[in-house]
């Protein structure tokens, strides 16, 4: 088998005693969509400028094809980044921008002029190579900046946060074309984000990295519905959160008193005992609604609670209860074809989960990177 | 328009006006005039060319003229050679504090009179001064080493006098260009030089120009610096005007020739930016 496109092996950086990059490796094959999803400055950042080149590792090695490319300059790896201001040169027309690389490898001009005809006609943007780059909208600009760099036919494509300026509507159509011009072109893209969605749509492999470490790495699904840590799972989609103390362990399900004085019971996830601080998630969709006890049979969990508020988003739709007995807020998913549809603010709802659908984590120490519901 | 507006932006505009008409146009009427007026007899003017002939048939005078316009743009030139590294440095590379403590360097030498700094000059490059002195102790020179009064000292002192001019406006357009678009050029191949020449002279060309228009001239125009440092065949076009002026009390001569210096600047400075392709506003709205 040829040699994976990128791999990065006990990789370390480090800024004045301050650990940035701590022992992070993996392994990219040729063709995948690889992103690293992480808050702002849990070292991602750092990581694609030691792969561009732009920073020296402190230890570890980064491998493009087989070959090391430690000591290598920015300008000698055959990788390339879309920076996350796009950085097109606004004194040159796109033509000029795209033919830039071209014009250092020393091609002929005819040879330049074609291939740069080539690539904008791949991402079908064909004819505006006269244009000035100030002229361009948002997503054109986006597409300039990746045939500039897909012209070069790069190893690897790293794109720093490339849809982070863009408006939400455009954001959104922009992830699909992504993941089809990276099928098109079948170059392996690492993309950098802590947009959550935008690494859920378009990835074949995600790592969740916090605080310079990977904390899990594996697909979409994986990290959606098997989080392994309790940052994973917090980090990624939304949760219902309660911490307590594990009050007792049986057949791989925890039974949690929580400290709001709940007592639910979830999957087992780590190493908790009897007696230790834990942490359980629930997905908003998880949690069922029901208009007795006989229609959550099923569910191990179960309280009722009030409606406090309903967030209308069409098939995204949540309600807010706030639980009778102790007052806590939760969040639950509420399908706007179902029989309950028509819940208002004031309602009385019973809900339950079954307890493999929950999560229960060690207690991590901080709140530090927890983003959704909690 | 109310009256209230009216009157608001008349007194507004009216030390403008006051400025433009008093310290450039009416002198400046005053000067063409002047010099287009011939001394027939004991307090007797014709109007005449007369003026202008002197100055194209005397070979000094033009020989000065063109000498000036050609050390002035040198002089341009070295600050620009000098001053880019310097502004890129400050602008992109320094950071925080060394940022602006190396830009307060600049401006240092700006705090004591040009004459005092002139001056610090002919105390290093003089016969008897520190440079001199230095050779003769390290051993390179047998006796005092004279540097003063000749081209390349007069070059040094306008250099030094017009540094700041051109720092401020290329630290200002450096400043604007994003460090992305620089690592773009390295990310996508580029070479230190080319991405010099593609990408930063290209973004820099407005704070280039500005900066070079002004220490153009201010050069064109010095005066002192030429007098002190320059020597016998050094020299400089407002040199003949003063002694034009205040020497022969050939106030007439004097006026062609401030009208001449001042032609020769436009026409440079026209052909500066239709050269590079920029305009007047552009260049000074950038600096």
């Amino acid at each position: 088998m040829s040699a994976p496109d990128l791999e990065c092996s006990a990789l370390v950086k480090q800024f004045d005693g301050v650990t940035a990059v701590d022992d992070v490796s993996f392994t990219v094959p040729r063709g995948s969509f690889f992103s690293i999803l992480g808050p702002s400055g849990c070292g991602k950042t750092t990581i694609m400028r030691m792969i561009a080149g732009f920073l020296e590792p402190t230890s570890g090695d980064i491998r493009i094809r087989g070959g090391s490319v430690i000591d290598v300059p920015p300008n000698k790896r055959n990788v390339n980044m879309v920076f996350q201001h796009l950085a097109l040169f606004p004194m040159m027309n796109v033509a000029d921008n795209i033919g830039y690389g071209l014009r250092r490898k020393r091609l002929p001009r005819a040879e330049i002029a074609h291939r740069v005809d080539a690539v904008l006609e791949r991402i079908g943007l064909p004819g505006i190579g006269p244009r000035k780059v100030a002229e361009l909208s948002g997503g054109q600009k986006q597409r300039v900046a990746i045939a500039r760099c897909m012209v070069l036919e790069p190893d690897v494509l790293l794109l720093d946060e490339p849809l982070g300026a863009l408006d939400l509507k455009l954001r959104e159509r922009m992830k699909i074309e992504l993941k089809a011009l990276q099928a098109d072109f079948g170059t392996t893209f690492v993309y950098i984000t802590h947009d959550q969605s935008e690494a859920l749509v378009m990835s074949d492999r995600i790592a969740v990295m916090n605080a310079g470490r990977f904390e899990q790495l594996g697909n979409a699904r994986d990290l959606y519905y098997r989080p392994e840590t309790a940052f994973v799972a917090g980090f990624v989609g939304d949760s219902n959160r309660w911490r307590g103390r594990v009050a007792r362990v049986s057949g791989g399900i925890a039974e949690m008193q929580a400290d709001d004085g709940l007592t639910l019971r979830a999957a087992l996830r780590g190493v908790s005992a009897a007696g230790d601080r834990g942490e359980i998630f629930v997905r908003p969709e998880l949690v069922l609604p029901g208009h007795g006890p006989t229609d959550l049979a099923g569910c191990d969990n179960s309280l009722s609670g009030e409606v406090t508020d309903i967030l209308f988003n069409g098939a995204a739709s949540r309600a807010l209860l706030r639980c009778v007995e102790t007052g806590t807020v939760l969040e639950m998913a509420l399908p706007q074809s179902g029989r309950f549809a028509g819940l208002g603010r004031g309602d009385r709802v019973q809900v339950g989960w079954a307890a493999d659908q929950a999560a229960c984590f060690p207690e991590r120490g901080t709140d530090a990177g927890i983003a959704g519901a909690g | 328009m109310r009256a209230g507006t009216r009157l608001g932006f008349v007194l507004l505009i009216a030390p403008l006006l006051l400025w433009l008409v008093l310290l450039i146009v009416i002198p400046h009427i005053d000067l063409a005039l002047l010099s287009l007026r011939e001394r027939v007899g004991v307090g007797e003017y014709a109007v005449s060319m007369a003026n202008y002939r002197t100055f194209l048939d005397e070979p000094l005078y033009l020989w000065t003229f063109l000498r000036t316009a050609v050390m002035a743009v040198l002089a341009t030139a070295i600050t620009l050679v000098i001053g880019f590294p310097v502004s890129f440095y400050i602008a992109k590379i320094a950071r925080g504090r060394v940022q602006s403590a190396l830009f307060l360097l600049c401006l240092v030498p700006f705090w004591v009179s040009e004459l005092v700094r002139t001056f610090g000059w002919m105390i290093l490059l003089r016969e008897t001064g520190l440079i001199s002195g230095l050779l003769q102790w390290i051993g390179v020179a047998d006796g005092p080493v004279e540097m003063l009064y000749n081209d390349a000292a007069m070059m040094v002192g306008l250099v030094y006098t017009s540094m700041l001019f051109m720092v401020v406006p290329l630290v200002t357009t450096l400043e604007s260009l994003d460090d992305g678009i620089i690592e773009a050029g390295y990310d996508l191949g580029g070479s230190g030089p080319s991405v010099l020449r593609e990408i930063i002279i290209p973004h820099a060309v407005p704070g280039i120009v500005a900066g070079s228009i002004v220490v153009f001239m201010l050069s064109l125009g010095n005066y002192l610096t030429p007098t002190m440092l320059g020597g016998k065949d050094s020299l400089w076009f407002t040199e003949l005007i003063y002694s034009q002026f205040i020497v022969r009390f050939n106030w007439e001569l004097g006026a062609a020739f401030g009208f001449l210096l001042l032609v020769l600047s436009s026409v440079i400075v026209w052909a500066m930016l239709r050269l590079t392709g920029q305009t007047l506003e552009k260049t000074m709205g950038s600096a």
